[in-house]
């Protein structure tokens, strides 16, 4: 039987030369600046012996704080890459009339609007949400790291893995022509051969491990961690949003992983889950995929409710209006975002009574939000209210998200979503909700508690800036997409014939350029920044006078966050503690028990990603060592039992002598 | 300020609240908590993989039914093994309460055993659907049930391959707490799978062959 075996396929599978686009000037253009930029910042590192330094101190560390900076990092990053998609459509249809065929073939165009969706749920929304919660819960909760922390590094490097085969089929193969979520039978391997959707499945594979798993981790945190005194009900509601988030990631993603996992089955063996012949139902795909891809949704709002309300509570320097029609708001949205799904299909065909099932709870699903919108409102109203950034964000995304909100009714009555089905107007309406509500609330949160997290605060004139753009730069963007979709005009087009039509999308692309100023405004906004450190220097620890506990301690803080354990009697634990005349202790200091770093987040990441590209190009013998070498990795780290330490109490005292010095020159 | 002079709700004896725990301060371990949590994600996949069957159970696409492909004698044989292997799982468990080492090893080998017994029989019965022609390909039913039951017995397998290592740990450190939850952890992913076997005994196997 072996005479016919092919070293080379066997090695390669069916990756050739053919796989690089060298064809494309776009891609190579594309390929060389990342190259060139690549081969840069690793000169840079090897020239000022920086490896060691990242390796140890960031790269192994499975410091909770450490891990969110790393996991916003690679958030923004690849909002560049995921915003250059959509302004390559935005060109691309603001072109596109009558002979002029636009600058990109639909097979490319195709890719990008899969890749903009997939990177921007995945790659961007998540990993910024997923950062600030790691940074931000064991800090509100008055703990010292998360229920897991070794855990947590392998979520964060599992991400970051899945981002990187995801970046890998931009230069060699190609990426999925689907849209974001892949529906068979387009998906499936007679209509897709090539190697696209595959890289689609791995690398949400891969990355998805790392979700559930940071899921569990943070949920077992917050409910297991909190400080004495914090019952459920004194939980700053940054927190409550959070909790709720990472019960929908325990309880969404696991349906992603088994959905992908057939439709691999069915590329890969050739079965019939969702194939048109041999009894398979492709409808199914579409029921299983909306049942992880609503309750997703809410993942992402969620905690940027909780950001939201954090910062209007602090700037109307109030307490926040309605605490507990809050977490009951939210513990609701929690359990409807699980009866909504269909509303995603009603043109599916499964009859009147489902349709209304299903668009009634979609309707009643904005009560809760709703309420939310006036907790906020009556927080706001007779407070004393700042405007600062932070704020700006907040107000524009009130104005905003309830557009968003009120037009996503709208298309929750079955019969007007048989008219907008698939239109443009549907893509207006969720980016008006997910720019609008969980972008805003992001950047809002990232301003607020930049401060904390490296000691200084952000340039005001160019958060405003990037505010501004942001937010004029979303309406022009946007609106056009409304009148267009009322107009007939559907989703993933690449070229029109209606010259009429032209106008609306060279409105949306002027918007979409504003909106590359707002990113240039941030980008610019962290480096003015980082150079104006000293004069912009936070040196108490809480800069907006704020309320909940993470601002009671140093910005940034030391690695064990809390020299004592808080005891909480109160909601607003550190406006409490302020209120009382709160004294740090500067004596009596402990040994502190830690977790220590390890290497093997990476290393099993890397072999992941290693496995995932074997099994994307078909390299079974690749495939197979890569599989069985990330098992015997997994075993043999089970094997390490030496996994924590104490930091000395000279240390911790000489940590705290240098913040009441400090302290005492504010 | 010691844990000693406070009252219950956080308070000095003159009244004056306090707001930093003196002393060390430990949470929970939330070990048991997360791995449970842990088995309900993964209790997920199966309900996807159940509700794929039972949207799939009847798409023959002219291909055999369950009654025509279900062997029950070797599924009753399976299904007692796994359910025995639940069983002395316990012992071990109870072993390992008593703190007796060498029993603990025992009973977790047999439980091991059992465990590699129903693997067994599971793949000479999707040997001998294959070999008769009744493949994942043949029709939706198939697919269906290829991925739900080969989904449990991956899971075993998996089982296995821990028990193994757990077993070289357990001889190299001995009864310590660390082992302790992890041989806690492995006895709950066993019974999980037994629980889920119960599903799929009765889901597929006993309604499959009703005609």
């Amino acid at each position: 039987m072996f005479e016919n075996l092919d070293l080379t396929k066997l090695i390669f599978g069916r990756l050739t030369w053919d796989a690089i686009p060298f064809h494309d000037p776009i891609i190579l253009a594309t390929f060389a600046v990342v190259a060139v930029g690549g081969v840069a910042m690793l000169a840079a590192l090897t020239r000022y012996k920086l490896w060691g330094y990242l390796w140890t101190e960031w790269f192994t560390s499975i410091d909770h704080k450490k891990i969110g900076i790393m996991y916003i990092i690679l958030g923004l990053v690849m909002l560049l890459r995921g915003f250059a998609d959509a302004i390559m459509m935005r060109l691309q249809q603001a072109m596109a009339f009558g002979d002029n065929m636009g600058y990109l073939p639909p097979d490319h165009y195709d890719q990008i609007f899969t890749a903009h969706g997939v990177i921007m749920i995945f790659f961007v929304a998540m990993p910024l949400v997923t950062g600030i919660m790691n940074y931000l819960i064991p800090l509100q909760i008055g703990t010292r790291d998360v229920a897991f922390p070794f855990l947590n590094n392998f979520s964060f490097w599992m991400t970051a893995g899945g981002a990187a085969l995801m970046m890998m089929s931009l230069f060699v193969g190609e990426f999925a022509k689907t849209g974001w979520l892949a529906y068979p039978p387009l998906s499936g391997i007679l209509q897709s051969p090539g190697v696209g959707v595959d890289y689609y499945i791995w690398s949400l594979q891969i990355a998805g491990v790392g979700t559930l798993l940071s899921g569990i981790n943070l949920l077992v945190t917050i409910v297991k961690m909190r400080a004495p005194g914090m019952s459920l009900m004194k939980m700053p509601v940054f927190t409550w949003t959070s909790l709720c988030t990472n019960v929908l990631i325990v309880a969404a993603f696991p349906v992603l992983t088994a959905v992908l996992g057939m439709l691999t089955m069915d590329r890969y063996l050739g079965t019939a889950f969702f194939t048109n012949d041999m009894g398979g139902n492709a409808m199914m795909y579409v029921n299983l995929i909306w049942i992880w891809g609503h309750p997703e949704v809410y993942i992402l709002i969620l905690p940027v409710f909780g950001i939201f309300s954090e910062i209007v509570a602090t700037y109307s320097r109030k307490p926040l209006f309605g605490y507990t029609s809050m977490v009951y708001a939210t513990v609701v949205i929690t359990v409807l975002s699980y009866l909504v799904w269909l509303h995603h299909f009603f043109t599916m065909g499964s009859g009147a009574s489902v349709n209304s099932f299903f668009g009634i709870t979609t309707m009643i699903i904005s009560i809760p939000t709703g309420a939310k919108i006036f907790n906020w409102l009556f927080t706001m109203f007779r407070g004393r209210i700042k405007f600062d950034v932070p704020m700006l964000w907040t107000v524009g995304f009130m104005v905003t998200f309830v557009i968003g909100g009120m037009t996503g009714v709208l298309l929750a009555v079955p019969p007007v979503d048989f008219v907008l089905h698939n239109s443009l107007f549907l893509i207006a309406h969720f980016h008006n909700v997910i720019i609008g509500g969980v972008l805003f609330g992001l950047f809002a949160g990232i301003t607020y508690w930049f401060p904390k997290a490296t000691g200084y605060k952000l340039d005001e004139f160019w958060g405003k800036m990037s505010f501004w753009f942001w937010l004029i730069g979303f309406y022009f963007a946007f609106m056009p997409l409304y009148v267009l979709g009322l107009m007939g005009v559907t989703r993933r087009v690449s070229h029109f014939e209606d010259q009429s039509l032209q106008i609306w999308f060279q409105i949306a692309a002027f918007g979409a350029v504003l909106i590359a100023v707002g990113i240039a405004a941030f980008v610019i906004q962290l480096v003015v920044s980082f150079k104006r450190r000293e004069a912009l220097k936070d040196e108490t620890g809480d800069p907006w006078d704020g309320r909940t506990l993470e601002w009671s301690t140093s910005s940034p803080p030391p690695p064990y966050n809390f020299a004592f354990t808080p005891r909480v009697h109160d909601l607003d634990a550190w406006w409490q503690m302020k209120q009382h005349g709160f004294k740090r202790p500067e004596s009596g200091f402990i040994p502190i028990h830690m977790p220590k770093g390890t290497w093997a987040g990476v290393v099993l990441s890397a072999i992941s990603v290693a496995c995932g590209f074997a099994l994307i190009w078909h390299m079974w013998l690749a495939a197979a060592v890569t599989f069985v070498a990330l098992i015997g990795t997994a075993i043999y780290h089970t094997f390490n039992y030496d996994r924590d330490y104490y930091i000395p109490a000279e240390e911790v005292e000489r940590i705290e002598a240098e913040r009441t010095k400090v302290l005492a020159n504010v | 300020m010691s844990e000693a002079t406070m009252t219950a709700d956080g308070k000095t004896q003159d009244g004056q609240l306090e707001f930093l725990v003196k002393g060390d301060h430990h949470p929970q371990n939330g070990t048991l908590l997360g791995f449970w949590l842990y088995l309900m994600s993964d209790c997920l996949i199966f309900a996807a993989l159940f509700a794929t069957y039972g949207v799939l159970a009847r798409s023959y696409a002219g291909g055999p039914t369950g009654m025509e492909v279900f062997d029950l004698t070797l599924v009753a044989i399976n299904t007692s093994m796994l359910l025995l292997s639940s069983i002395t799982y316990g012992f071990a468990m109870l072993e390992m309460q008593a703190n007796r080492l060498k029993g603990t090893l025992i009973w977790l080998g047999i439980t091991g055993l059992l465990g590699a017994g129903f693997l067994a029989v599971e793949l000479y019965e999707f040997y001998h659907l294959i070999h008769i022609g009744a493949t994942p390909q043949t029709s939706g039913f198939l697919t269906a049930f290829f991925a739900l039951v080969g989904t449990h017995g991956l899971h075993v397998l998996f089982g296995i391959v821990w028990l193994v290592t757990l077993l070289f740990q357990l001889k190299k450190h001995g009864l310590i707490p660390a082992n302790k939850r992890r041989v806690f952890c492995l006895s709950m992913f066993w019974h999980f799978l037994d629980v889920v076997w119960v599903g799929v005994f009765t889901f597929v196997y006993l309604m499959g062959v009703l005609p």
